[in-house]
């Protein structure tokens, strides 16, 4: 008996051995790929928004190797799961960082991720894109080289949601007097939109009615009950996950018009919006420039290059959907800035982290090169950054819930750059002080 | 064989009373010691500084502060994450308002605050026990949650209200590689973990125990069963303060609230019941197997998965740890109530004897 478990544990601890060295061995002899880690969101409580953008970004890479790679450099995804939390977010970047030849970016896909993570940036010497989310002063390259919130940030969300009202309203003075009502995730991300929303009440002469949500956010009826007693004139939602549809469902049960009601581009989606369906009609979320793209011919090519032949990662039926379509453009900032970047140094070899930071920080895609990538009438070019600019554009356009499907009510919206700005170098500067940091001097900094 | 103990007489009552009274013993804790100052910096990478051995460090540390707690004085605790907030901000506020603090200082002052903290909420333990305290010390949980996100003044007014230190340097040396953050943890581990040891093999870890095993019989010989109790609060909460704001310090480097919400709590009462309640090796083991146990799984699954041609996704393995965890949580219960501390005692009582078991 006890030689039988001698000889099965020996036998296990030599499976494990083999298999450890085969496949050092085999990653030994790998050919040279281009290395793009994933940080998932899979499980937890923004599982049903964070899976698709997951599933868009694995697609779109694989729609790259299909095509020929970059310039015949394979694109190579791994995952890892963080559930959104921050030390296991941090966990998967360590691990991730050094395989397969070097990762090449990191798109955390968590403010509170992207926080821990961006003092081991220029240590570690790779760049992180944080498309749509993070800190919105890092949009300042001079200070922050390392970190590009890529075609857009919270300021310019609420900047753009509170240009809309005021367009809905007849002009920034009849805002006058008026209250508008925040219900924000009780976390850095939720927090990020207070500032422009607070900016903007000092130029226009609004209230702020704050409101935060613990997370996860699945009891609101407090909140909710505050809305109704205090009649705010708008409602803006910077919500994620669950929290947001459980916040419509409350203001559907406290009769507060959905047509008053404004999601940023993470809480105005499918997943947020499918299940309450007809009774949501008249929420509106502003986009980052993409909205559900179903008839793109990025999503057809996908469908027919990827999806035909087997190899989708996740259902067919989310291809094409809004935060799906997050995860496609993400992949493709991803790899314009490493296609940029092999201009520089060298086309058709592997790209290092700090190479991509350049390719990253000179990147021009134009409206041309967009839609020869399949994204026309997806994004509106041109995407230019520099290393004051980390952005590259500020156009952003609102949509609204029809209760199967997203209607655009807005035209193109560009944010008030010259209010943002000013706020960016403000914080820049704070951050710069308190953090021991020296302003970049290069040429076009 | 190892131990051979013959020979080994003790002469007076110092020796009798030490810590390691075995010389092997104390060989052995020497040499792990001596292994874990230079024999681990000279062979483990950077990931498992970073990710396995800072984070195991720490969690450790924080058991040790709860064990003492709910190990030894049997005071249920479910606040433990709220009082490594405490330590975490505390420590962040004198480090980053007061000039020229030496990091020690404020890293100890932290657990300071953190030790006042614990007085206060352990207040009801003093009328409550049990389930009740555990809610009690919830609320402790729930309140900081609340204070540390809505106050500004603990971020120091900062837009996102997150907290974040860079600069860490003591006596010259800066702490910024992984090796020197490990070594740094490592010293306040070592340190600590002795101090706690000596604490419950003293009178006081004395008086803890018997409010533990029976109060009523405690308070009757003699023990104050308040200054037993609020002394474990005080103690403990200083100890989870400290590890507080070294995860803070050295492991996250920039953190919010959420890093310190109920499932941290979670996390080190499951550490201490699965290392061992009323052990601090058991602490040990227990941040071990819940720092590595994820990691492990995230890697072992889908090559598990793969040898009977299964493709596990990520999103099963995150399930998997889940119900893994629950698991062997029930297990450990059940068949082994005292935690794997008791299978290292019940191997070093073995080992005493070998290779001539009786």
């Amino acid at each position: 008996m006890r030689l039988r478990k001698l000889a099965l544990s020996a036998a296990l601890a030599l499976a494990a051995a083999a298999t450890a060295l085969t496949t050092s061995l085999a990653m030994a002899q790998a050919p040279v790929v281009q290395f793009f880690p994933s940080l998932t969101g899979r499980t937890g409580a923004v599982a049903p928004n964070a899976a698709p953008f997951a599933n868009g970004f694995a697609d779109y890479m694989k729609l790259v190797n299909a095509r020929g790679g970059i310039n015949g450099v394979q694109t190579l995804v791994e995952e890892c799961e963080t559930a959104y939390a921050t030390d296991r977010g941090v966990e998967c970047y360590e691990r991730l960082k050094g395989r397969h030849g070097g990762a090449t970016v990191f798109q955390p896909l968590s403010t509170g991720i992207t926080f821990a993570l961006m003092p081991r940036l220029a240590v570690d010497r790779i760049p992180m894109i944080t498309s749509g989310y993070g800190r919105s002063d890092t949009a300042d390259g001079a200070i922050f080289p390392w970190v590009f919130p890529l075609l857009g940030h919270y300021w310019i969300a609420g900047d753009v949601v509170l240009q809309h009202i005021a367009n809905q309203s007849g002009g920034w003075a009849n805002l006058r007097g008026k209250t508008i009502a925040v219900v924000y995730h009780d976390s850095p991300f939720g927090r990020e939109l207070l500032p422009i929303i607070n900016r903007r009440a000092e130029m226009h002469g609004f209230t702020v009615l704050a409101l935060p949500v613990p997370p996860p956010g699945v009891e609101q009826r407090a909140v909710w009950l505050q809305i109704r007693t205090q009649r705010p004139d708008f409602v803006i939602m910077q919500t994620w996950g669950v929290m947001t549809s459980t916040a419509i469902r409350q203001a559907i049960a406290t009769g507060f018009p959905r047509d008053r009601m404004f999601g940023t581009w993470w809480s105005g989606a499918e997943p947020d919006l499918r299940d309450i369906g007809a009774a949501a009609r008249g929420f509106s979320a502003v986009m980052m420039q993409h909205g559900q793209a179903r008839d793109s011919e990025v999503v057809r090519q996908i469908l027919a290059q990827v999806h035909d032949r087997g190899q989708g990662t996740g259902p067919r039926a989310e291809v094409g959907d809004v935060l799906y379509m997050r995860g496609v453009v993400g992949a493709m900032l991803a790899v314009e800035g490493v296609f940029r970047a092999q201009e520089r140094f060298g086309r058709g070899r592997h790209v290092t982290g700090e190479q991509a930071r350049w390719g990253y920080e000179n990147l021009n895609i134009t409206q041309a090169r967009l839609d020869a990538l399949g994204f026309a009438g997806v994004l509106r070019g041109p995407i230019a950054t520099s290393c004051r600019n980390h952005v590259g554009t500020a156009l952003m356009r609102v949509h609204t819930w029809n209760g199967s499907g997203f209607d655009w009510s807005s035209d193109w919206l560009q944010a008030d750059m010259n209010v943002i700005t000013r706020m960016i170098t403000a914080s820049a500067e704070t951050f710069a002080r308190d953090n021991n940091i020296t302003r970049r001097t290069e040429p076009g900094c | 064989m190892f131990y051979r103990e013959n020979g080994q007489f003790k002469t007076n009552y110092k020796s009798d009373q030490q810590i390691f009274a075995v010389k092997q013993d104390r060989i052995a804790i020497i040499a792990l010691i001596a292994f874990a100052f230079i024999g681990v910096p000279l062979l483990a990478d950077e990931y498992l500084f970073r990710a396995i051995l800072v984070p195991f460090l720490i969690l450790s540390l924080a058991a040790i502060g709860v064990n003492i707690l709910v190990g030894y004085c049997g005071q249920i605790s479910l606040g433990s994450g709220a009082f490594m907030a405490v330590g975490a901000y505390m420590a962040y506020n004198v480090f980053m308002r007061i000039e020229d603090v030496p990091l020690i200082v404020a890293l100890l002052s932290g657990g300071f605050f953190a030790m006042v903290a614990g007085i206060i909420f352990g207040l009801p333990s003093l009328r409550v026990k049990g389930l009740y305290l555990a809610v009690a010390t919830l609320a402790a949980q729930f309140f900081f949650d609340w204070l540390f996100v809505r106050v500004r003044w603990f971020t120091l007014d900062s837009p996102g209200g997150t907290a974040a230190v860079s600069d860490l340097s003591v006596f010259g040396w800066q702490i910024t590689t992984p090796l020197d953050k490990y070594l740094f943890v490592l010293g306040f581990v070592v340190v600590f973990a002795l101090l706690a040891k000596n604490l419950v093999r003293g009178p006081i870890g004395r008086e803890w125990m018997a409010i533990r095993d029976m109060d009523v019989a405690a308070s009757v010989i003699g023990i104050r069963p308040a200054y037993a109790k609020l002394s474990a609060f005080a103690v403990s909460s200083f100890i989870i303060g400290v590890a507080g704001a070294l995860w803070a310090f050295i492991h996250l480097g920039s953190w919010e609230p959420l890093s310190f919400d109920i499932n941290r709590s979670f996390q080190l009462l499951f550490i201490v019941i699965i290392g061992g309640l009323g052990s601090i090796m058991g602490c040990f083991f227990g941040a071990a197997f819940i720092v590595i146990m994820p990691i492990a799984l995230n890697q072992l699954l889908p090559w598990f998965g793969s040898l009977f041609g299964v493709q596990i996704s990520t999103s099963m393995v995150g399930h998997a740890e889940f119900m893994i965890f629950g698991a062997l949580i029930v297990w450990f219960l059940i068949k082994e109530p005292h935690g794997l501390a008791k299978y290292w005692s019940m191997a070093r009582h073995k080992l005493r004897l070998w290779p001539f078991p009786h």
